[in-house]
């Protein structure tokens, strides 16, 4: 459904993501893990039309992204850090994206209703705490029923309840099928999400298939456990070829 | 692109600077017009405010805008909106109020105390003289992603256009004064849009008879109709320059 093709990124001098070749389908629930700075976020916001790739080629549903903004119909965004404007209250802010992301479909307030947002309405967004902010991101990406959806970092700052709200929420869209990318440092939340795992270490794709068989590969039954498995494999092979 | 517009129109109105803008010119208007009741002198004293004032204001206003919709802009930017629109959506709305706010202010008093062909030019070079710095501090925007940096540089537009340019000008005058210099002047004045819109002005006044054989020069040239038609395509190409040049860059960026 989506294809990265070659994709380079340079900011100035540095590499951000180095020959990235990666497709996704629909249906299927990625997780995209790797140590900080590794270039997730860089991959999706260039998915997002955010960061324009150095080179290379990014496809949805077989057509380039480049220069067409219509595709974004069909994503819902749900950014690491949520920058809003910050004189609106939540309920203007929710009308404004409803305004201009019209669309025939029915809207999904689910998330707006379990956070019980409709109460703080009225609140300014600045004077709202990280994890509120974050809800609000949640809810927004949530919305407009988007066949794709893409959460970086969806979990973070949450307090235990909104993050059981959000999974239980997130397992629900995966059911009816949609494409999920989530990024996160929280294995645990990714084992029970996520179907499939795409590893990035410093701009290079170094690992992507389903969970299962990288738990076959290297014997163990916790996603987190099958990480550091990787990782610790990949690091010999390197000593091993230096 | 017309939600997007109303949505930064609101956002423009409620920071509640384009109100005391509007109040500023209003009240000097109403005071020149207190002052001096012959229109024409007050016409020059209000030509001092606009071809210095007007510059100034809108290129501080139109980059502390930019900066505080950063936010604004990148979350448009992740919904199916286009790029382009989202920047000409930015710089319709600035314009507009910013020109709103200045033919209000100049409007209403010139047309209580009676207007004629000379307000009518005010007006017009001042709204000309809006879009031009507006479309210069969206291409100092988008220049860099620092804010100081960016006023740095729209700062800089302004006083190259008002003071430098000016200066540079003079010294060329004076050091080549032997030459006829007629045509090169004229020429030169047109990479300036304040020096065009202050020749424009001056032209209207009748008081070309004080500059001696250049003004007769100058009002035989901008007085014809060619040369109003050349000098206001110049002074658009003063405004579809940068910003396209500053579109092209937006598009491209990353936030």
């Amino acid at each position: 459904m989506i294809s990265f093709i070659n994709i380079n990124k340079k900011f100035g001098k540095l590499q951000v993501l180095n020959d990235v070749n990666l497709d996704v389908f629909a249906s299927k629930s990625y997780a995209l893990i790797g140590p900080n700075g590794s270039g997730k976020t860089t991959l999706i916001k260039s998915l997002l039309g955010l960061v324009v790739p150095t080179s290379g080629e990014i496809l949805f549903d077989d057509k380039s992204i480049f220069n067409d903004w219509k595709y974004r119909e069909k994503i819902g965004y749900m950014p690491q850090i949520g920058r809003y404007p910050e004189n609106i209250s939540i309920g203007q802010l929710i009308d404004m994206m409803k305004n201009i992301r019209s669309h025939n479909d029915k809207v999904d307030e689910e998330l707006i209703d379990a956070f019980k947002l409709y109460k703080i309405y009225d609140k300014k967004m600045h004077s709202l705490s990280g994890g509120t902010r974050q809800k609000v991101s949640a809810a927004l990406a949530f919305l407009f029923n988007a066949p794709v959806l893409i959460l970086d970092e969806p979990t973070a700052g949450l307090d235990p309840l909104a993050v059981e709200i959000l999974k239980e929420k997130i397992i629900s869209e995966k059911t009816k099928g949609k494409l999920l990318l989530i990024t996160s440092h929280v294995l645990n939340d990714l084992d029970e999400l996520t179907t499939d795992v795409v590893y990035i270490f410093e701009g290079k794709l170094q690992y992507n298939n389903t969970i299962e068989a990288l738990k076959d590969e290297t014997n163990e039954k916790r996603l987190g456990k099958a990480i550091a498995t990787l990782i610790k494999q990949k690091e010999l092979m390197d000593s091993i070829t230096e | 692109m017309t939600r997007v517009i109303k949505y930064i129109f609101y956002d423009l109105l409620r920071t509640r600077f384009i109100i005391l803008y509007t109040a500023f010119l209003l009240l000097s208007t109403f005071a020149m017009f207190q002052i001096d009741s012959d229109s024409g002198k007050v016409v020059l004293s209000l030509l001092n405010v606009v071809l210095m004032v007007v510059p100034l204001i809108s290129v501080v206003f139109t980059t502390i805008h930019f900066f505080n919709s950063y936010e604004f802009i990148e979350l448009m930017l992740a919904q199916p909106v286009n790029r382009k629109s989202i920047f000409l959506s930015e710089y319709i709305s600035v314009a507009v109020s910013l020109c709103g706010a200045y033919v209000i202010g100049i409007g209403v008093p010139a047309l209580l105390f009676g207007a004629d062909a000379t307000i009518i030019t005010l007006l017009f070079t001042g709204i000309i003289l809006t879009l031009v710095f507006v479309s210069l501090a969206f291409l100092s925007s988008v220049l860099t992603r620092d804010k100081a940096k960016a006023i740095g540089i729209a700062l800089l537009f302004w006083f190259y256009f008002s003071l430098i340019y000016d200066g540079l000008l003079l010294w060329v005058v004076y050091s080549f004064s032997d030459y006829p210099l007629d045509k090169i002047t004229l020429t030169l004045i047109a990479f300036n849009p304040v020096d065009l819109a202050r020749i424009i002005m001056l032209l209207q006044l009748d008081i070309s008879a004080l500059m001696g054989y250049t003004g007769a020069f100058y009002k035989e040239f901008f007085g014809s109709n060619l040369g109003a038609i050349l000098s206001f395509s110049i002074l658009m190409i003063w405004v579809i320059l940068p910003l396209s040049i500053a579109m092209r860059i937006f598009s491209r960026k990353d936030l």
